[in-house]
């Protein structure tokens, strides 16, 4: 199958430069899968996972804290705040996070910023199901 | 003259700071090397989304964002990037005095403007002067991830959004070399400069829409921006810490040289005068 070439960038520097066959992405409109030869496309994503499919079966889930992704016709670039592959996750940290904003949700105090809480939330789950390799 | 004793305690003393001037200067160059390097992986993010700004904003001229309009300034936000801590020569003060001479000559009263500080340096230097920052970071590491800063970017950001200032400037020391730190002024928002960095603007698809895609992407670019800077910042601080520290232990080297030069002197002065003083005792009993 035809491959193409995907970036992931953040501010801390490129974390994946491979060949794929194809991206599946969580856009803010639905989910999206981009093979080689799509048109050229700008998308915003959601925090989710993106699987990235090389050849065969194998792929790699990296998990993504929002950002948008861009389609050339040779290559796919996904800019995000922040990318993490599912080995380098802290799964400790992201666990730790995941309860943080689960107790700040649950405590229904008026100081509280529900809707920072719920994106830590949804970031920390998201970490974790990556480590986990669900999607 | 001083005596042995006084040029001897000088001579201690001066070494023991040089030895610390030394190990900080050693320390700054390393953590420079860090920062240019986070400065370096930092380029292709910015690059890609200056890219993909450049090509939506100016691609498509139909569409438009509260960002992208300037609107009438009732308030002004000054974004001072400064360090933590002193002791790296004119890094802090000339940024200051660049943005307190900025102030002074576009502004009347307190209430045309405000200060966002990063970096006590600058915050405390607003609050001798009587204006307090609405918003400050102090702490961060000489190595900031972005999720170090991404409180403050976001907050800096949202605040135009919300109206508290109608545009932004950014004032930082942009790393040149490691002797050179230029004073950088920058303006953020409203973003009506923003460059085409090559001449193929490529024209996409907008899933949805290309106002939903710049809501998202263009306070990320803005963000980025201060990041940006945030590191230029850095380096610079290290930088300048850097060559402080160096000048510091050169002038140290030079004052412990001619303190040595006295203290022989003295020592010297003090043996032909004892000398002196026994062949005359001795003479005066011969005689």
């Amino acid at each position: 199958m035809k491959t193409f070439n995907v970036n992931i960038v953040t501010p801390d520097g490129p974390v994946v430069d491979t060949n794929v066959e194809l991206v599946s992405a969580k856009a803010q409109s639905g989910e999206l899968g981009i093979m080689a030869g799509h048109v050229p496309m700008v998308a915003p994503l959601q925090i989710g996972a993106v699987r990235l499919v090389t050849g065969g079966k194998q792929s790699e889930l990296v998990a993504i804290s929002g950002g948008f992704l861009e389609v050339r016709p040779d290559q796919v670039t996904i800019l995000a705040q922040a990318a993490e592959k599912a080995e380098s996750i802290d799964i400790a940290r992201a666990k730790e996070a995941q309860l943080r904003a689960e107790q700040l949700l649950q405590s229904k105090q008026d100081h509280v910023d529900f809707k920072r809480a719920e994106l830590a939330l949804k970031r920390a789950v998201n970490r974790v199901n990556v480590y986990e390799g669900k999607l | 003259m001083a005596s042995l004793r006084d040029i001897q305690t000088r001579i201690t003393s001066t070494k023991k700071t040089s030895q610390i001037t030394k190990a900080m200067q050693m320390v700054s160059a390393s953590k420079l090397s860090r920062a240019e390097s986070n400065a370096k992986s930092f380029v292709p993010y910015m690059d890609k989304i200056q890219e993909v700004v450049a090509s939506i904003a100016l691609g498509s001229k139909d569409v438009t964002h509260p960002m992208l309009v300037s609107r009438p300034v009732k308030k002004t936000g000054y974004l001072v990037i400064t360090s933590d801590r002193g002791l790296a020569g004119a890094y802090n003060s000339s940024i200051l005095r660049s943005v307190y001479k900025q102030i002074q000559e576009r502004h009347t009263s307190k209430d045309e403007y405000v200060v966002i500080a990063v970096g006590r340096v600058g915050r405390d230097f607003f609050r001798m002067r009587g204006i307090e920052a609405i918003d400050s970071v102090t702490g961060l590491p000489d190595q900031p991830s972005f999720a170090d800063v991404k409180e403050i970017v976001r907050k800096t950001v949202d605040l135009f959004s919300e109206g508290a200032y109608d545009e932004l400037f950014m004032y930082y020391s942009h790393f040149v070399n490691a002797i050179q730190q230029d004073v950088t002024m920058k303006k953020v928002l409203p973003l009506t400069d923003i460059e085409s960095t090559g001449g193929s603007l490529s024209s996409y698809e907008f899933e949805p829409s290309a106002e939903e895609i710049l809501e998202v992407l263009l306070p990320q670019y803005a963000e980025s921006l201060i990041y940006g800077a945030l590191l230029d910042g850095k380096a610079s601080e290290h930088a300048a810490r850097m060559t402080a520290m160096q000048n510091a232990t050169d002038n140290a080297k030079e004052l412990i040289r001619s303190l040595t030069l006295q203290y022989n002197r003295a020592r010297q002065a003090a043996i032909t005068q004892e000398i002196t003083e026994i062949v005359g005792g001795a003479a005066a009993l011969e005689s």
